[in-house]
């Protein structure tokens, strides 16, 4: 079966600049794929050019966007117009965004926000939506939330908010919920809570999750499968175990050894972290790999070709022409000497 | 004698009415040399901390004594003798330095202002100080907005590092940052610290940060210190259950949706439960944790503890 969304050779274009090139990726019904990078990596454009909500001096230069329905039927969401474009964001495809503060509407209350997406959406009466609103704070365990319903969005706290941005995205059950950084503006105990729940939300709906997020703990307990992306390209994509266990890609291994994490024994008192050298590149350059001049193991061909993205194992894709040569040595001589 | 030392400070804001208490009786100590992690979520008065140890804002009670000397009461040129010898980095590079003063403007004020170094000398030092975090010298003639947010956060540092202090706050020096430049400033900060014999209250959200970077940890709850030990003890065996949670709640490779260690909301400091203010989240709470507030309780081996049903020394 065809997967759920997806995206071939996606470019996301400004007047003057090309942020997001040949971006393929795609997402199958269940499973949590998560698209990691760093500012500036073209991570969240993407997310918006799914939901075909770029800002207005963006538009998608090349590539498709193909989403299944519930039909099974294939529609390229890069050219569906505006009319047919309403029905399926919000129902099929919903988003949730980092700042629950400022993408609720402070003037209404939570229960009016939750019921005007399934009053437009499902055609529920005024007194249907509401008993449905209550249904789907319960859902998102929003306690007590006969007596929350009522409430504007000031008068909760950012997880409570943000329980009621995934109560609204959930309302119509999509097929694809985006998450876009959904935890960032969290604290580490209240971002646990709204993992676990979109985890179980995604088990529920049999929704297909795209967790947008630059924590790489977050995608290492909570992702099927991730995509790197640096200075708009994608670098790396691999199920978590293998871009954990055995990454590839200089930019992705850079990362993992940056970090420093609570399970390790690195303390500074012995000895530095690794660093990734020089300051981020934003928009991919025309030519040649934009990590290139960060990248420890950088050769002449790495300028003079931006790097194809190659299948270096079932699953596994890398963009980078020195890695994916030594990797298929090694195959090669694992096959000749066992 | 330590560096630092904070006696029962407490500090809070009027808010709709009532009083917030932002810092709530707060007792601990920076030994020479030695780096202190703060850690703690959001609202738990953490920066409103850093903020009294700085005396940009007054306490309501208790004492801030630096290198022997009360801070609570200077006044004019003995206040600025002391905030010469503790600095303050702060959290978001691109709101702590002002737009429109170049980086030879921003790095030389300290200095005029404090009469360090005679006014010829002025422009070599903070060209120094420039090259000490790792930036060139030619960027003194420009300007904040020409440099990344990694470049600005060298900048904050070789500001807070002109005046040669012995105690820098760091208040989350490196949340603003991406990963990868993340990494560079903390080494920068380890470095330095070494080279200048520096100590540090290194204020941080992040435990994993926490945990690389801190001799010593405090966890800060609702305005109080709930726990403080080393980092390889705080680590290896947390012993309140807010530290557990903390924890237990960081993602981590190999812990595949683990579900969420706490449930319910942090309250709010205008808001403390009463009895010990973790009792509404936590999961050993008894009715004596309700009612009475348990004080911060040594254990031995460097260890406090301030829970009810904490074991009553510190094993090891």
């Amino acid at each position: 079966m065809a997967p759920l969304i997806d995206v071939r050779d996606l470019s996301i274009a400004f007047p003057r600049a090309t942020p997001v090139r040949g971006l393929s990726l795609t997402v199958e019904a269940g499973e949590t794929v998560a698209l990691v990078g760093e500012s500036g990596s073209g991570k969240s454009l993407t997310a918006l050019a799914l939901m075909r909500l770029l800002p207005d001096a963006a538009r998608i230069a090349s590539g498709e966007i193909l989403f299944r329905g519930r039909d099974g039927g294939v529609t390229d969401l890069a050219r569906l117009e505006d009319r047919t474009l309403r029905r399926v964001r919000g129902r099929d495809i919903a988003m949730v965004f980092q700042e629950p503060m400022t993408s609720l509407n402070p003037v209404l209350s939570v229960g009016q926000q939750v019921a005007e997406v399934v009053r437009l959406h499902e055609g529920l009466s005024r007194r249907a939506a509401f008993a449905r609103a209550v249904e789907l704070l319960d859902l998102v365990r929003i306690p007590e939330p006969r007596r929350r319903v009522g409430d504007y969005p000031h008068e909760l706290s950012g997880g409570m908010r943000q329980r009621v941005m995934i109560a609204i995205a959930v309302a119509c059950a999509p097929r694809l919920l985006i998450a876009d950084e959904p935890t960032t503006a969290l604290d580490v105990t209240i971002q646990a809570q709204v993992l676990d729940l979109l985890d179980a939300l995604r088990r529920d709906l049999s929704m297909g999750l795209l967790l947008i997020t630059h924590d790489l703990g977050v995608v290492a307990e909570w992702a099927d499968r991730v995509a790197v992306m640096y200075a708009g390209r994608k670098v790396e994509d691999a199920p978590f175990e293998t871009l954990f266990g055995a990454p590839l890609h200089p930019y992705t291994r850079g990362l993992l050894a940056a970090s420093p994490r609570l399970d390790a024994s690195q303390h500074y008192s012995a000895g530095a972290l690794a660093e990734i050298q020089g300051s981020i590149a934003s928009a991919a350059g025309e030519e040649g790999c934009a990590f290139a001049p960060r990248c420890p193991n950088a050769r002449a061909l790495c300028r003079a070709a931006v790097p194809a993205v190659e299948v270096v194992a079932p699953g596994h894709l890398v963009a980078c022409p020195v890695t994916t040569a030594t990797a298929q040595r090694e195959a090669r001589h694992a096959l000749a000497f066992g | 004698m330590p560096l630092l030392s904070v006696e029962n400070l407490h500090a809070g804001y009027e808010s709709g009415g009532r009083l917030l208490r932002a810092v709530d009786g707060v007792s601990f100590a920076v030994e020479p040399g030695e780096t202190v992690g703060l850690v703690g979520e959001s609202g738990c008065g953490k920066s409103s901390l850093a903020k009294v140890i700085m005396r940009l804002v007054s306490p309501a009670s208790g004492r801030v004594v630096f290198d022997g000397v009360d801070v609570g009461g200077l006044q004019g040129a003995p206040l600025k003798a002391y905030r010469r010898q503790a600095q303050i980095v702060f959290q978001d590079p691109f709101a702590s330095l002002n737009p429109r003063q170049s980086i030879a403007e921003i790095l030389t004020a300290p200095l005029a202002v404090h009469g360090l170094v005679p006014r010829g000398e002025r422009l070599t030092a903070a060209g120094d100080a420039l090259e000490r975090v790792g930036l060139p010298r030619e960027a003194l003639t420009r300007y904040p907005h020409e440099f990344s947010g990694g470049q600005r956060q060298r900048l904050g540092i070789a500001r807070a590092l002109i005046l040669s202090p012995r105690l820098v706050i760091c208040d989350e020096p490196v949340s603003a940052l991406d990963l990868s430049i993340q990494a560079q400033i903390l080494n920068l900060l380890a470095r330095l610290k070494a080279e200048l014999g520096l100590s540090y209250l290194f204020i941080s959200h992040d435990l994993s940060v926490v945990r690389y970077f801190a001799d010593r940890v405090l966890v800060m709850y609702l305005g109080r210190i709930v726990e403080t030990g080393s980092w390889q003890s705080i680590f290896a065996r947390p012993l309140h259950p807010y530290t557990r949670a903390l924890i237990e709640a960081v993602p981590t490779p190999g812990r595949r949706r683990h579900a969420a260690p706490l449930s319910g909301d942090l309250p709010s400091a205008r808001n403390v439960p009463p009895g010990c203010r973790f009792h509404p989240r936590c999961l050993l709470a008894t009715p004596l944790c309700t009612q009475s507030d348990p004080a911060l309780r040594p254990l031995g081996a460097g260890r406090a503890v301030a829970c009810h049903h904490a074991p009553e020394e510190a094993l090891h």
